[in-house]
């Protein structure tokens, strides 16, 4: 089972700035768009000359707002393409096809305190977070936001001028960084902490919060990653009989797409579990990418996760 | 007394684990009965510096002296023995109050206790799943009675009959969290006074 699709109309494209654009979805059927709640994102479907690509992307816009959906990009010029579609192709007007959201990062209501800690782009789940816990009033919340220069600090001035005593903001290039160590020391029980963005920040903070004792479920992160590239492989799919070859700059998952076979997947970045394949042969080595599996799962080359994984030898044979 | 083993049950019905000492800037034990076992093994376990930051709570019951002096001279940074939940529930939220983030929680004992400090954790914004638990000697179990609502404090048969409205219970795996109690359920409701004879609960 995937999320169900919609079909959608880009009404607005808006350079938010020098890598950053965002664009607006409504449905072409006029209905409202399904609810969702903070942190959660879509799949966007492009057909960029042929090539299909699939990528997840969270929703920044008000949950309460059903009229629209909007996303934020930043355009990634070493990436395999997908980025680089929506800022060059993508204009208002164009129809699209967009999955129902999915939310992998959603906010612990249970809590008593949310911390956010962002890096770049990163920022895009909590502009919705944030956006649901001002209009329930549910609003002990504070955001640590790292940004590389004021020009590239994407919605700062929005962010800062609504919620002064709430969100602050850390500039690279005047040398200013986030105090993890302080900022996790003397919070009261049942303050969480929710951190998007580079990998290394990620590491950094969650190595931050369990050498200090924080309970492991009071720590939430989101990290989609991109398929990496790798080496041409050719894979067997047992249950639809066909053999298949992924392409150097293909995921497994979208080869077996690409054959007709219909897989199942939600967020396409290695979180979510969805498109978990069990293994029935293999002679090669597996280079797991994922955040899902377990550590022993990976060694046991019993499952794989198509959807960054990937596979170097002679033969894959998978349940699919 | 080693931890206890329980039948397999549905998903409601809790499950204990073994204490293991965590990483973490303060510990909370909190132990009645046997569970003052647990707390001795947990510490037996521990890196030098963790009683330092450790805060017992105990309430001895059947065990009256078994355990009360080995915990007190441990050395814990406080250590307190009270003679029930009740007296202790006080301290209990203080300590929940006053602390911050890294503070880990251990229970051990009966599940009626480990059921009400958990609660109290969870109203602080504790998340259950990061609270250890083991269950160590009596089985007894904490019902609410679905009818009258009224709570009778270890239950060790069943079917009981409710302390409030008197009705014949059969005792239920099906937990409430909110509530720290299993289900009681009037078992003869259909057919009057016919009331199974009553088991020992296992």
């Amino acid at each position: 089972m995937s999320a169900a699709k919609m079909n959608v109309r880009v009404t607005d494209v808006v350079e938010v700035n020098d890598l950053v654009k965002r664009f607006r979805f409504e449905r072409t059927d006029g209905e409202l768009m399904p609810t969702f709640s903070g942190g959660a994102h879509t799949v966007v479907e492009m057909d960029d000359n042929g090539t299909r690509r699939l990528n997840p992307y969270s929703l920044m816009s008000s949950p309460t707002d059903r009229s629209a959906y909007t996303i934020s990009v930043r355009r990634d010029d070493e990436g395999r393409g997908g980025s680089l579609f929506l800022h060059n192709h993508v204009k208002a007007g164009m129809e699209m096809v967009i999955s129902n959201p999915v939310n992998l990062f959603s906010l612990d209501l249970r809590g008593r305190k949310h911390v956010m800690i962002a890096g770049g782009i990163g920022i895009t789940p909590f502009l919705s977070q944030i956006k649901q816990l001002s209009a329930a009033n549910q609003g002990n919340f504070e955001l640590h936001y790292a940004v590389r220069t004021p020009a590239l600090g994407s919605y700062v001035d929005e962010l800062t001028s609504q919620f002064p005593n709430n969100v602050h903001v850390y500039y690279d290039d005047q040398n200013q960084a986030i105090d993890v160590e302080g900022l996790l020391s003397g919070q009261p029980l049942g303050t969480h902490i929710y951190v998007c963005g580079p990998k290394g920040m990620i590491d950094w903070v969650l190595a931050q919060a369990t050498a200090a004792g924080w309970p492991e479920n009071c720590i939430h992160y989101e990290e989609f990653l991109a398929p990496e590239p790798g080496k041409p492989f050719d894979v067997e799919l047992a249950v639809s009989g066909k053999t298949i070859h992924v392409s150097e700059k293909q995921s497994l998952l979208e080869a077996i797409e690409e054959a007709g076979v219909d897989a199942p997947y939600l967020c396409r970045g290695g979180a979510c579990g969805m498109c978990e394949t069990n293994v029935i042969k293999s002679d090669g080595e597996f280079v797991h990418n994922d955040h899902w599996l377990e550590e022993e799962e990976h060694k046991s080359g019993k499952k794989i996760m198509p959807c960054v994984s990937r596979f170097v030898g002679k033969t894959l044979v998978l349940d699919r | 007394m080693a931890k206890t083993e329980f039948p397999k049950s549905i998903i409601s019905r809790p499950v204990y684990g073994e204490l293991e000492p965590r990483n973490g800037t303060s510990h909370l034990l909190i132990a009645d009965g046997e569970g003052g076992q647990a707390i001795l093994d947990v510490v037996a376990k521990a890196d030098d510096g963790f009683l330092d930051r450790a805060h017992i709570i105990f309430i001895p019951k059947d065990t009256k002296e078994k355990y009360v002096s080995k915990l007190e001279s441990l050395g814990a940074k406080q250590c307190y023995t009270g003679p029930s939940y009740e007296a202790a529930v006080s301290r209990i939220r203080r300590v929940l109050s006053d602390a911050s983030n890294g503070l880990q929680i251990y229970l051990a004992g009966s599940e009626g206790v480990m059921g009400q400090a958990q609660r109290e954790a969870m109203n602080v914004g504790y998340p259950f799943q990061s609270i250890q638990t083991e269950h160590r000697g009596s089985k007894a179990r904490r019902m609410q009675c679905v009818h009258c609502k009224g709570i009778t404090e270890d239950v060790i048969t069943d079917p009981f009959v409710c302390s409030h409205c008197g009705l014949n219970l059969f005792v239920r795996d099906h937990y409430s969290r909110r509530l720290a109690a299993f289900q009681g359920v009037c078992i003869d409701a259909e057919d009057p006074g016919n009331v199974p004879d009553p088991v020992e609960i296992l």
